[in-house]
């Protein structure tokens, strides 16, 4: 019995992985041959989905993109026993896409059966939750904070910091919640390992709970991943009847249980107050802090918000220690990033890395320029609130400061690359239509201040008063940046800004007549 | 007063009184009644308002509020197609325009012989694998014009079949 491993991660369904898996067992079954198929979550390289792996005596073989057409000749080529044909990248950790990184959070990631937890034990799982229990609450606590684990949904607060605030708050009952509203379009990274390694994030919860002294725990989950939903509820169930959530979790005597709960299409809900009224039953609304959520979050209790890549890195620091997860990393940014490189690239996928690649070293290097084979023009980095950054600025190392310095921001690590066709007015103006389509409504900046923003994008492109209007949109910009209540109106401005600055012919009259 | 189509003021209220006992029931529920009538009718506002001892209004606001929630039923198919950045980076936003000029719509809007509704949404996570769009709640991607078409075409004559 040869075993077949195929991803069931959207992206590799997206591009007909269904149909490829239906083929291989009807090919193999005419031809005589016993296989099992395996359907496990992505290892990311999403530009060779549909990657098909063959479990050899050498380890497992790829071949990659297999569309269902290309199946009877995979056979031919004998690819049960890793025969050559030209779609063979040889062993999969040996590409350089992997070989390149440092899988410690998606270590298991594209490998496993994500709803196994035979699977999951055999490579590591509850390892990290053990420890926990043993070194107890403080210690637990303390080896995340000196991991330097940073909040990874994009504001990068120490996570040790926000538990220990959460755990010294006097309540009669404390949450974790976990942020798995992935709104940021290019990033991916909570979506690919909740559909490929779901148990992670329910051992980082319970870690988290344990350290805090939670006894109940919410996942918030973009309506926009109905699949991650379904995943994540079954390894729910899984983990329940197997106690590891529930009433004294294998015998610790610790009690915690998850629930699930859908978002309903708001991206405002990413931010940690919205998605606490959202949780409640109300309109996502953003609260005035103070008080902050970890005094006074969920249901006014104290409350850890963290994102989905904060909590699953948590089970390998557990296990293996906090030195070494710090000796990943450059400066304050200790650990390892996964990169979500995508939009117009050659190579797009996740990359799990330490922090410390230039920015022209990921998108050249290991993206391999556009897909469409002209010069790249601009990266968006951080989701649709980061800067636009040109390539005179690909020498800036992937770090939080190196990246604020340079007024961007890293974000939750998404890369959107963009060739030489990008009208950088237009999405000037669609940061600023997106920001008006998704605003609260709460404080002014950004509720008006992001239609009058589409009007005066409108205005310059039309030629109308252009530097009038250029100098109007960028004090428009300082007065959301400085005057919003939350990171939405208040980093609308970074795209705008940004593409003014670094593309200012885009906004001159003589450009834009020319369209 | 005519009742909404497919709208069961019965089925509505079990529906709402299976959240009885859950913290922050709102959103819960209107899954649930959008799951099963495929919209959230003005009807249900009252019943719930009064479940979770809140006024009409609050609840109304919260209906409002989330893009997901409908006030009528959709078309029998749905498209949601991705304007965010990655998708655009790979021409999305021509795609859309001809995909939608090609049928005669606007986004939010159905089909005249109500077989199709084409939404747009921001970001399915398919940021590597542009343009994408969730078909029927399944993802395809790597979209142009005739993928896209044939995709839709397909969904569409699957259920005359």
């Amino acid at each position: 019995m040869t075993r077949i491993f195929i991803s069931k991660d959207i992206a590799a369904l997206a591009v007909g992985a269904n149909k490829t898996a239906a083929r291989l067992e009807a090919e193999a079954k005419a031809r005589g041959l016993a296989v099992e198929i395996v359907r496990t979550g992505s290892r990311g390289m999403y530009f060779l989905e549909t990657l098909v792996e063959v479990e050899t005596a050498g380890g497992r073989i790829g071949y990659g993109p297999v569309a269902a057409p290309d199946v009877a000749s995979l056979f031919d080529a004998g690819f049960l026993a890793g025969g050559a044909h030209p779609l063979r990248i040889g062993r999969t950790e040996d590409h350089p896409f992997m070989a390149r990184q440092n899988r410690l959070t998606f270590a298991r990631c594209g490998i496993i059966d994500p709803t196994s937890l035979a699977d999951y034990e055999s490579l590591g799982g509850w390892r990290g939750l053990a420890r926990a229990i043993e070194i107890g609450p403080a210690a637990t606590i303390a080896e995340v904070l000196k991991s330097g684990l940073r909040g990874r949904g994009g504001a990068g607060f120490p996570t040790g910091i926000k538990w220990k605030t959460v755990a010294d708050a006097p309540a009669d009952r404390r949450y974790v919640v976990c942020n798995f509203d992935e709104g940021d379009s290019g990033t991916f990274a909570d979506r690919m390992i909740v559909e490929g390694d779901p148990y992670a994030l329910i051992e980082g919860m319970t870690i988290c709970a344990l350290a805090i002294g939670a006894s109940k725990g919410y996942v918030y989950c973009r309506s926009e991943y109905p699949h991650a939903g379904k995943t994540f509820s079954e390894a729910l169930g899984l983990a329940r009847s197997a106690g590891y959530l529930g009433s004294n979790i294998k015998g610790s005597g610790l009690s915690f249980d998850i629930e699930l709960r859908m978002g309903a299409g708001a991206y405002v809900c990413g931010e940690e107050t919205s998605l606490l009224e959202s949780l409640e039953g109300r309109r996502g609304i953003v609260r005035a802090k103070p008080p902050l959520p970890a005094h006074k979050g969920l249901f006014a209790r104290p409350t850890v918000v963290n994102n989905v890549l904060s909590l699953v890195a948590i089970p390998t620091i557990l296990e293996h220690g906090a030195d070494f997860y710090a000796s990943f990393g450059m400066g304050r940014s200790r650990g390892t990033m996964p990169l979500q490189i995508a939009g117009n690239v050659r190579f797009g996928g996740l990359f799990e890395t330490a922090f410390g690649l230039t920015l022209g070293e990921i998108v050249e290097d290991i993206g391999g320029g556009t897909a469409t084979g002209r010069p790249v023009r601009a990266v968006q980095c951080g989701g649709p609130l980061g800067a636009y950054f040109p390539p005179a600025l690909f020498d800036t190392p992937f770090d939080y400061e190196a990246f604020a310095a340079r007024d961007g921001l890293i974000g939750h690590g998404g890369l959107v690359v963009f060739d030489d066709t990008v009208e950088m007015a237009q999405m000037a103006r669609f940061a600023m239509e997106f920001c008006a389509i998704e605003s609260c409504g709460k404080c002014t900046p950004c509720r008006i201040g992001s239609t009058r923003g589409v009007e005066v994008v409108d205005k310059i492109m039309a030629g109308d008063r252009v530097s009038e209007n250029l100098a109007l949109l960028e004090d428009l910009c300082q007065t959301m940046k400085f005057g919003s209540l939350c990171a939405l109106g208040g980093f609308a401005p970074y795209p705008v800004l940004s593409a003014m600055r670094h593309f200012p012919e885009d906004f001159s009259p003589r450009a834009l007549a020319a369209e | 007063m005519v009742e909404a189509p497919g709208w069961d003021a019965r089925r509505a209220r079990e529906i709402i009184a299976e959240f009885s006992g859950v913290e922050g029931a709102m959103l819960p529920i209107l899954h649930a009644l959008q799951g099963e009538f495929g919209y959230v009718a003005e009807d249900a506002t009252p019943v719930i308002a009064e479940a979770l001892n809140l006024s009409r209004a609050e609840v109304h606001g919260v209906i409002s509020f989330y893009h997901d929630f409908r006030h009528a039923p959709a078309g029998r198919h749905s498209l949601k197609l991705c304007r965010g950045e990655a998708c655009q980076s790979m021409g999305s936003e021509a795609l859309a325009q001809k995909f939608l000029a090609g049928r005669s719509l606007g986004w939010h809007e159905t089909s005249a012989d109500g077989s199709l509704t084409v939404d747009p949404v921001y970001c399915l996570g398919l940021c590597s694998s542009s343009p994408a769009a969730l078909l029927d709640g399944e993802p395809i991607a790597r979209l142009d014009l005739a993928s896209l078409d044939e995709a839709v075409d397909e969904a569409l004559a699957e259920a005359q079949a």
